[in-house]
């Protein structure tokens, strides 16, 4: 027997046209990065407290216990899980006096504070895949960490309006030539750490102030850049999809600042749309959560009883450099794996709460492990894509894995009772 | 059970105009006397106290993509602390709210219910989790229609039947509860950098107008008979000389009627009010559309007013927010969404000291005062032309001359001349004022047991510190003003959740949504939705919202 429709957890794409065979347990359409996300993986297969397998039930207590009795927990990760659990999460943190941090802020949280500066002026990838005549990929790479983007939303993919491929200009601009620059119209090589010169340049241009912009760029003659000028400004509908590449490389928000000041401008001309390539499949919601629950989308402190957002203070990093959190909880993330030495240094130190289908290196920090089922196979949530897209994604196989979401929630009850 | 004894009751729908009456509540609903034990009743003395019911804010931006773009993009409306954490939930924000602050502000306001506005389909779901997370209220969601590539296509064809399937489809798969259509064919322009700027423009890709939308739309609304009419926000919002436009939308319901409602409500009037052909010499229009809207019997507006102070534009109106962002400076985001719609949100803020900032104030309330009051809703169009917490400011104005008189000495002198607010006698009465926010709002959108206090209708109830007998409501102002700020008592679903302005119990309200389907033949139009999700960007099989996954989904069938 086959499930339609299933919708993929892996990726910020966040494909939905999945078949799974249930008696063969194997997934068809997906990419590689998905298909393995569907095939069977080492599991972490009990509750344990100190290595020592346990029940649900007492893994949970002890958790909450040391929550309810931490001054400020860091509750973090957030980007691979579904929005129920998110929700309970952002609650949890409010009622601990925590700090709600996500994946985003070492991450796209670049562009979080640009749209604060700038707005976001953007689309959905449905209206890219049928209107958009020229899409540039700046600092991303989709055909290595999006696979399917291309053929679903942004490069061969048939729209209403732009029919094909070859309707379609493809352009690259990044500081090696990547697998997405060999298919692309045109490449744009920049010296790294230039975005935002070339982007001024290209503001310049399109202004009608060429005469300002020297003969070259950060690397990229300025006969380039006029044709790269021109091709956006010629397009009828055009999209700039951006990856860490700009958000984490010199001016990181400064650099989507500008790109988005060149949309606006490119708007008084033609359309234009920005968008990031958002990396986990939950990301967004990560982020969107928390606005609607408290405020604010990361970074979020709540040891006065209320949300304040500082990402240069309460930033998962910031906090556990600064060894001002005394408990953590880690969900369906690996900051051990992905954080700067001295915060990780510092999870060591405090008790760490991980809750996560898989073992990682995370695990080996944790004073508990609570395992749990994976959303889109195991169990049924709602996920944003990275264009803000709600799906729902499915329970396809059973499972006595708990979810985040009932986790969270058996911790929550406990929470509120001891701390009245 | 509740007896609420004593109270001064005003409640339009049932025609009693403050009469000393008591009020008994069981089971969530309003009852006889004779139904309640009384020695059981918790007693509320509403002695010399005004009774009425909850009110009902028929459209505001609560919940979605919009909202909580805006809240990303304006951190700095989030500094505005209103609760801490400890029984209740934490709640900030200045004008935007986060959902717990939303539904926690409504209460202590003694309003009960509020629809959401605008919801783009595909973004449904996303909606929908935030009405779920706004605690105290009950409410809905009305998908947006005007720029639909398949409503384009069921018109293009002239083919009723189909867009009546389509209609009743959609607002089905979308868990919604109405028709709202926004800037008709203009949002679509807007894909291509333009918009429309009169009813008889041809939208670009197709053989259709946005007299054609607004009228098959109002059409198809009918035959299907649901609850609510077609909800228009006209097409050259924002624009100087656009009350042309607004005036010529409304003669469209010309020809359709409606024995229980009207057949198209007009949205947010004020910012399509304006007459004259720039900012420069802009005026208003308010009362050549009051002049129409009162001769027709089958249309229905709301205010839009302005309050001053910050807010935030968000609407599904792109191609004005693009020029918003254009004329102001300010932050913009866009959201161009698959081939259904679009969006788009600017930072506002409205000043006394400017003049069109000025005009737009007192055309929200010129409206309020020329239009027939059983034809003009109160709403700021939450967030655009304002908080919805400053209703009272609204409710007082209508009600008193001269707290209009000294309201305008603190405005730009420029709405002297290009108003007639200056000029108004009129003073609506308390009765006219709570029909207005309530059982007016809920007969529009046809919630029946919503907006007053008759047998049977919800228990929801508010109880205001204000002696209708003993006000003068004319001089007065002050009081009424901060009486209708915070209610005494907050009564929702038969349980009291706030008392003079204290949260007392956090309850979740309903979500309603409209079934139409038995009402056509879904095959009509199926083959069509299947050919126009090659366009989409997921499959058909996963669009839409299930039933199951709403906190408290309540369906109304039009069978």
């Amino acid at each position: 027997m086959q499930v339609q429709d299933v919708v993929c957890t892996f990726c910020g794409s966040v494909c939905d046209d999945g078949e799974y065979d249930l008696e063969k347990r194997k997934i068809k359409k997906f990419c590689k990065l998905g298909s393995s996300k569907f095939a069977e993986k080492e599991r972490i297969k009990a509750p344990m407290i100190d290595g020592k397998e346990v029940s649900y039930e007492e893994a949970i207590e002890k958790a909450a216990e040391i929550l309810a009795n931490a001054k400020k927990p860091l509750l973090y990760g957030w980007a691979s899980t579904a929005n129920e659990a998110i929700r309970v999460g952002v609650i949890l943190a409010e009622k601990l006096g925590g700090v709600y941090d996500q994946c985003a802020s070492v991450c796209h949280a670049p562009g979080t504070l640009a749209t604060i500066e700038e707005g976001l002026p953007g689309a959905t990838l449905g209206s890219i895949k049928n209107r958009a005549d020229v899409v540039v990929f700046w600092g991303a790479n989709p055909m290595e960490a999006h696979p399917r983007h291309g053929t679903r939303y942004s490069i061969s993919v048939k729209g209403l309006l732009v029919k094909d491929r070859k309707q379609r200009k493809v352009i690259v601009v990044d500081v090696r030539p990547t697998k997405t620059a060999k298919i692309a119209d045109l490449f744009v090589q920049i010296k790294p750490g230039y975005d935002y010169a070339i982007i001024s340049a290209l503001r310049a241009i399109i202004s009608g102030n060429a005469d300002v912009v020297p003969s070259e760029v950060g690397g990229v003659p300025k006969e380039k850049l006029v044709e790269l000028a021109d091709i956006m400004k010629g397009a009828k509908y055009g999209a700039i999809f951006y990856g860490l590449g700009v958000t984490q490389s010199r001016g990181r928000d400064r650099n989507l600042e500008n790109a988005i000041k060149l949309i606006q401008l490119l708007n008084r001309f033609t359309r234009w749309v920005i968008w990031p390539m958002r990396g986990h499949y939950n990301v967004v919601g990560a982020g969107e959560v928390p606005a609607w629950e408290v405020g604010y989308q990361y970074a979020i402190d709540f040891s006065r009883g209320y949300p304040r957002f500082s990402p240069a203070e309460f930033s998962a990093v910031e906090v556990l450099n600064r060894r001002d959190c005394d408990a953590a909880l880690i969900v369906a993330s690996d900051p051990v794996a992905h954080f700067p030495k001295m915060a990780v240094k510092h999870l060591k130190q405090i008790p760490v709460i991980q809750i996560d289908p898989y073992p990682n290196m995370t695990t080996l920090v944790s004073k508990i492990v609570i395992p749990s089922a994976i959303y889109g196979i195991e169990a049924e949530g709602t996920v944003y894509r990275m264009d803000c897209i709600p799906l729902r994604v499915k329970k396809i196989i059973d499972t006595n894995y708990w979810t985040d979401e009932k986790i969270l929630e058996e911790i929550l009850k406990r929470v509120e009772k001891l701390k009245g | 059970m509740i007896w609420i004894k004593n109270g001064i009751v005003v409640d339009p729908k049932n025609k009693i105009n403050a009469e000393k009456m008591d009020i008994f509540v069981k089971d969530g609903k309003i009852v006889a006397e004779r139904d309640v034990k009384k020695e059981d009743c918790k007693v509320i003395d509403a002695s010399g106290k005004l009774v009425v019911a909850g009110g009902v804010d028929m459209h505001a931006h609560i919940a979605g993509s919009k909202i909580n773009t805006g809240r990303t993009m304006r951190p700095e409306e989030m500094r505005v602390v209103r609760n801490i954490a400890g029984k209740f939930r934490a709640a900030v924000g200045r004008v935007l709210l986060t959902a717990p602050a939303i539904g926690y502000e409504y209460a202590k306001m003694g309003y009960t219910t509020s629809f959401e506005a605008a919801q783009p389909p595909i973004g449904a779901l996303h909606t929908h989790e935030e009405l779920d997370a706004i605690p105290m209220i009950d409410k809905g969601a009305l998908p947006v229609f005007g720029n639909w590539h398949l409503v384009f296509k069921c018109i293009e064809e002239k083919n009723l039947e189909k867009l009546k399937a389509l209609v009743a489809w959609a607002i089905e798969r979308t868990k919604g509860f109405g028709v709202k259509v926004v800037n008709p064919g203009g949002v679509e322009a807007w894909m291509y950098g333009g918009n429309v700027k009169n009813l008889d423009d041809q939208v670009p890709g197709f053989s259709v107008t946005p007299r054609e939308i607004i009228t098959w739309l109002i059409k198809a609304n009918e035959e299907l008979g649901l609850p609510h009419s077609v909800h228009l926000h006209c097409n050259n919002l924002g624009v100087p000389g656009n009350y042309q436009t607004t005036i010529e939308s409304i003669k469209l319901a010309k020809g359709f009627s409606n024995p229980k409602r009207q057949v198209l409500h007009v949205t947010h009037v004020q910012f399509n009010s304006y007459a004259g052909s720039s900012w420069r010499d802009a005026a208003s229009g308010a009362a050549e559309i009051a002049k129409v809207v009162n001769s027709m019997e089958n249309v229905t507006i709301d205010m839009g007013a302005a309050i001053f102070g910050h807010a935030t534009a968000m609407t599904g109106d792109a191609p004005f927010q693009f020029s918003l962002h254009k004329l102001i400076g300010a932050r913009w985001s866009n959201k161009d969404t698959e081939v259904e719609t679009g969006a788009g949100i600017v930072p506002i803020g409205y000043l006394p000291s400017n003049p069109v900032h000025s005009l737009q104030w007192a055309i929200g309330l010129e409206l309020g005062l020329l239009v027939d009051s059983n034809k003009v809703v109160l709403t700021t169009d939450y967030p655009n032309g304002g908080p919805f917490t400053e209703y009272p400011y609204v409710m007082a104005m209508l009600m008193s001359k001269k707290m209009r008189e000294g309201e305008l000495k603190k405005v730009h002198q420029y709405v002297q001349k290009a108003t007639t607010l200056p000029s108004i006698e009129t003073e609506k009465t308390l009765y006219e004022v709570i029909h207005m926010t309530r059982s007016l709002p809920a007969k529009v959108l046809g919630l029946e047991n919503k907006g007053h206090l008759g047998i049977g209708a919800d228990a929801d109830i508010a109880i205001y510190n204000l002696n209708p007998l003993e006000t003068d409501f004319s001089n007065e102002f002050e009081k009424v003003y901060k009486s209708f700020k915070t209610a005494e008592y907050t009564i929702k679903g038969g349980e009291i959740i706030a008392k003079n302005g204290e949260l007392l119990k956090e309850v979740f309200g309903k979500t309603y949504w409209v079934d139409a389907r038995k009402r056509v033949d879904l095959e009509a139009v199926i083959p069509d939705v299947k050919n126009y999700f090659n366009y989409y960007s997921v499959q058909l099989g996963n669009y839409g919202v299930e039933e199951r996954w709403l906190k408290n989904p309540s369906r109304i069938e039009v069978v």
